[in-house]
């Protein structure tokens, strides 16, 4: 069963149709790249997977889950890198990440093991203000990965990130599917995106155009 | 039990947020206390005034405190949008209230102790029924803070969120006020067998608004 399904899902930001008409199906262990302009309504697409946005009209199934009835049951089993952290300024990093953790109600050992992965152990005790930029998108990233997602959301996540970071990024995503991990990724860094993705779709004026490039 | 738990995690992270900010403590505590200190100056203490309207004083510095404990609640969550990063975990909105309720309330019993010291020492009034003011002063916190925290979501993510707090919460604690004050006078100055019609009020406005808090906010939580 795909953990994805949308069928002519419209979604309306206001009057505006950010998204006029998905066609999109994300098969388990999928590591799809959304790819396209700005504006296209990529993150649209990613904030409506995550159920953080309601679909206008169509189809919209995650993990089997109805978006039009219910956007809440999902979330325990995803989790979205966007464009800011969603941590808190006068948290640690630490304290951040196990407010995430017990409040997806999860147990067992998985922050120290998602610190030491995203580079961030040194700084477990720094609060979130006082990170840099690219300290902040590992967070954001730990932050996710906290969860231990079945799918993971990934918003521009090569934004801000200094060599060691991307390479921290690529190894997550390359390991994905053996952690039994699904993700879809939007990104205009298409050359170091590529050599991840599984599929590839093209979303231009809020509906995807090209579903062509698969297996790359 | 879940709800408890989510809940208390809710409040434990405000709380822990606010103590290490030190904007309750730095800014709205100092805010109250200078409020009270003014009245006490523009009024004359010799006349005996001070001590009639102090239950009145008193609550509406801690009404106009808690505008900025509720705008603060909500103001943390827009930052880094971490509104969205707590609305993720899954967290049920019932729990997002009552944790968000609890930690208003605790900040806002805080400068009450702190304020209703002041207003005691400044303005020279008499303590006659202590167990009134200790029955109604978490009622009436209570319901400041159930409804604060539901007004507070409605004006959250909006542009002009910090002026139209205030337009719409201030009418709507007016019965709070009034009972607080009429509970206050019983128990301070007056008689306290008065103040338990009043109490009994605030108890019920309190209860209404966290039962109506449990049911509405997850709807206004996930409706940005």
């Amino acid at each position: 069963m795909p953990l994805v399904e949308f069928h002519s899902v419209v979604c309306l930001l206001g009057t505006f149709p950010a998204l006029a008409g998905v066609d999109l199906q994300v098969e388990p262990l999928d590591v799809l790249l959304l790819e396209g302009p700005n504006g296209a309504g990529k993150t649209t697409l990613l904030r409506l997977m995550a159920g953080l946005i309601p679909p206008h009209s169509g189809e919209a199934r995650v993990f089997g889950v109805d978006l039009f009835k219910d956007r809440r049951s999902a979330r325990h089993r995803l989790a979205l890198v966007g464009h800011e952290t969603y941590c808190y300024d006068d948290l640690t990093v630490m304290e951040n990440l196990q407010f995430t953790f017990k409040a997806s109600a999860l147990t067992g050992t998985g922050i120290s093991e998602v610190l030491e992965r995203t580079g961030l152990g040194a700084l477990a005790a720094v609060r979130h203000a006082h990170l840099s930029a690219g300290q902040r998108r590992r967070l954001a990233l730990a932050n996710a990965l906290v969860r231990d997602p079945e799918l993971l959301l990934l918003d521009e996540p090569h934004a801000g990130l200094d060599e060691e970071g991307r390479a921290c990024l690529h190894e997550i995503i390359s390991s994905a599917p053996s952690e039994g991990r699904t993700v879809v990724l939007a990104s205009h860094e298409l050359e170091l995106s590529r050599q991840l993705a599984s599929r590839e779709v093209r979303v231009q004026s809020g509906t995807i155009v090209d579903c062509a490039r698969e297996n790359l | 039990m879940r709800l408890w738990r989510e809940a208390s995690l809710v409040a434990g992270k405000d709380l822990r947020i606010e103590a290490r900010s030190r904007i309750a403590l730095g800014q709205i505590l100092p805010f109250g206390i200078i409020v009270v200190i003014l009245f006490a100056f523009a009024l004359d203490p010799d006349s005996g005034l001070l001590t009639r309207v102090a239950p009145g004083l008193f609550w509406v510095t801690v009404l106009l405190a808690a505008l900025l404990a509720v705008g603060r609640a909500f103001a943390v969550e827009e930052k880094s949008n971490a509104r969205d990063g707590l609305r993720l975990t899954g967290l049920d909105g019932s729990a997002v209230f009552l944790g968000k309720m609890a930690a208003i309330a605790a900040e806002l019993l805080f400068l009450e102790i702190l304020l209703g010291t002041a207003v005691v020492i400044l303005y020279g009034v008499e303590v006659n029924g202590l167990l009134v003011l200790l029955a109604a002063a978490p009622a009436a916190t209570l319901g400041i803070a159930s409804t604060g925290t539901l007004y507070g979501v409605l004006a959250a993510g909006l542009r002009s969120r910090e002026t139209l707090l205030p337009l719409l919460l201030l009418p709507v604690l007016a019965p709070v006020l009034l009972g607080a004050t009429r509970a206050f006078e019983g128990g301070l100055e007056g008689a306290p067998s008065d103040a338990w019609p009043w109490v009994g009020l605030l108890w019920i406005f309190a209860t209404f608004y966290t039962a109506f808090g449990v049911l509405a906010f997850g709807t206004l939580w996930e409706n940005d």
